[in-house]
């Protein structure tokens, strides 16, 4: 299988021009077959969203290369960027952020607006459908504020998959859900990796869930202490 | 766009308080700029009317008198579409005596069919009635006092030039100009022409107009129309360049005010739409990380200030015109006529809004700016 994703000597260092710089990532090479389902563990600290957002472009390395189907993610402009972030990725945050003016339906189909795509009865479907899987059915109209914090991350999960993205970048996905849910979760989203061809990336720190996962990366420090794959 | 705008709506709608409190802010800036523009309209306007709402505002004079004047005075009144009304006068000065006491009057001959168009005699008249006939008159109401005559006297006009003639007091008209009021004596057109014994003359035509403004573009197609460029004809801007400066600096203070109250709402919007972009980083950081545009992130908030103007502008018109009309309706005079009457000028108050609803989605610029300036990785890592 080709590679969808392949990181080169990546480097980060958080306050370069202060005092005090602080390495997190010192060379990370990585590459990640498309369609592959991956998990990254690691203790708190160690640099596992840090590089997560490097990958989804939201953060700059200090050092080192991205290729995103071959092509260097540094070339691109900030337009380009956004479009890609649009299109190619899903985001599932850490600390799962929703729009709170806004409802689960219209937050899951918020991506798709932004692609400025007519919207159809399909799409509509679509997210009704993608609610419906995360245990949301009957949430829809709900405003996300009053949404509990379980609630959220799933509508999240949700939001990340409407404009059917080539790459998933989950951090802590599941962080807030009792295990039958996570388990649920997990799941789905091994369904659509195998329905959609979908590759994910997801940040855990749940050994248990990791090991179902194709490949299983440890960062330490800042450095790959483990590449297991099946 | 059109994301950006049901956005920009949404993030309105939701804080509603936040909202109402903006919309006030706008709306008492724009209401004070129009109230204090339609007062300084209306001021400027009723000072106009005062000074010559009730005379002549273009003047034609004839030194030598003009006779067989029908063919000149109907080719004045359709020289211009502008023109109102067109009246022809005949004055003489003299005096009037009784037994004892003699003042010096002006003696003024109306063709009082058209006179009263200008001058409003008829409303005028505080004593008996106008003249109708030959050798009638009515007299200022100072002169009653200083003749010391009651309607339906007699009282004598002499002049060195003309001689005498007895004439009728018929009334008493108050003009509420005290000069007016001790030297006016007016009579039909045909008791001077009689007294002059030189024919049917007219000593000048007078007119009012429709547009005050455009006086000097009327008086030079009377001087077209009637092909006669010796004409000694003045109007009404002519004789008052005192009165029309006057104005023209209160305008000119007023537009500064207007400026002022401006500058002050762009400068509290600018400030309330920053807080604004402060507030919604969380969700702007959201949005990009999804992959919107910068444009269409800038867009939210041009829009917000678009929106703020629309409604704060309405409110503040409405606002505006009413402590307008409070103002007129609530300020009278001791004869219960409005101290300073009330003009809706829609052209100002459309200008004013217009202003306003620029001035807030230029207010929104920076903010805007500032938005697609604001990093997402330090929202999305701190949560
Ligand atoms: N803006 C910053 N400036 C300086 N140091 C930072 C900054 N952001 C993160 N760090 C540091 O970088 C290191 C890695 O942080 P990161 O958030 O990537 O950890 P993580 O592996 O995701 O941890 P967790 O499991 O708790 O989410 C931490 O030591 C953190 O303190
Ligand atoms: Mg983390």
């Amino acid at each position: 299988m080709a590679d969808i994703l392949t990181l080169k000597n990546i480097t980060k260092t958080y306050g370069e021009n202060t005092k005090n710089p602080t390495q997190v990532l010192f060379g990370i090479d990585l590459n990640f077959e498309e369609s592959s389902f991956n998990s990254i563990i690691g203790q708190s600290g160690s640099g596992k969203s840090t590089l997560l957002n490097i990958i989804g472009s939201l953060d700059r390395p200090s050092g080192g290369e991205i290729f995103l189907s071959g092509k260097d993610l540094s070339v691109f402009t900030n337009k380009e960027l956004a479009d890609i972030r649009n299109q190619y990725l899903g985001f599932i945050f850490q600390f799962h952020y929703l729009l709170p003016e806004f409802s689960a339906l219209e937050n899951v189909l918020m991506p798709y607006k932004i692609s400025k795509k007519e919207l159809t009865k399909e799409i509509e479907d679509r997210a009704y459908e993608l609610l419906e899987l995360v245990d949301l059915k009957g949430f829809e109209n709900k405003l996300a504020t009053n949404l509990s914090g379980g609630q959220q991350q799933r509508v999240a999960i949700a939001r990340s998959l409407i404009n059917n993205p080539k790459i998933v970048l989950a951090d802590e996905p599941t962080g807030n859900l009792d295990s039958d849910t996570t388990e649920k979760v997990y799941n789905l989203l091994r369904e659509i990796n195998k329905k959609f061809k979908t590759t994910f990336i997801i940040i855990t720190h749940d050994r248990h869930i990791a090991e179902k996962t194709d490949r299983v990366i440890e960062i330490t420090d800042g450095r790959i202490s483990l590449d297991i794959k099946k | 766009m059109k994301l950006a705008f049901s956005i920009a709506k949404r993030f309105l709608m939701s804080a509603k308080r936040h909202t109402i409190v903006i919309v006030f802010c706008i709306a008492i800036g724009v209401s004070i700029q129009v109230f204090i523009g339609l007062l300084l309209t209306g001021l400027g306007n009723s000072l106009i009317d005062s000074t010559i709402g009730s005379s002549s505002q273009i003047t034609i004079t004839y030194e030598d008198n003009l006779a067989n004047y029908n063919s000149t005075v109907l080719a004045v009144s359709e020289a211009s579409d502008n023109i109102s009304v067109v009246t022809e006068t005949l004055t003489i000065s003299g005096a009037l005596t009784n037994d004892t006491l003699t003042e010096n009057i002006v003696f003024r001959g109306f063709n009082f069919d058209t006179a009263n168009q200008i001058y409003k005699f008829d409303y005028l008249i505080v004593e008996g009635q106008l003249p109708t006939s030959n050798n009638q008159v009515a007299l200022g109401i100072e002169l009653k006092e200083m003749l010391d005559i009651n309607v339906g006297d007699t009282i004598v006009y002499n002049s060195t030039v003309f001689g005498e003639e007895v004439l009728e007091i018929t009334g008493f008209f108050d003009f509420n100009v005290l000069a007016i009021n001790q030297s006016w004596v007016i009579t039909p057109l045909t008791t001077v022409q009689d007294i002059i014994g030189e024919g049917d003359q007219i000593g000048k035509i007078e007119m009012q107009l429709d547009e005050v403004d455009d006086d000097l573009e009327t008086k030079a197609a009377i001087v077209a129309a009637l092909d006669d460029d010796t004409l000694d004809i003045v109007t009404w801007s002519e004789q008052n360049g005192d009165l029309l400066s006057s104005i023209s600096s209160q305008q000119s203070s007023s537009i500064l005010i207007q400026v002022c109250v401006i500058i002050s709402v762009i400068l509290s919007i600018v400030s309330v739409l920053s807080i604004t972009v402060l507030q919604k980083s969380r969700q702007l950081s959201i949005l990009k990380a999804m992959g919107i545009q910068d444009k269409d992130a800038s867009f939210i908030f041009l829009f917000e200030g678009f929106l703020l103007g629309i409604f704060g502008a309405m409110l503040g018109v409405v606002f505006g015109v009413g402590l307008t009309y409070a103002f007129t309706t609530f300020a009278v005079g001791s004869d219960g006529s409005p101290i300073i009457p009330l003009t809706l000028d829609y052209g100002f108050i459309a200008l004013s809004a217009g202003i306003a609803l620029t001035a807030s989605t230029l207010a929104a610029l920076s903010p805007a700016i500032k938005s697609s300036k604001l990093s997402v990785i330090e929202v999305i890592r701190n949560g």
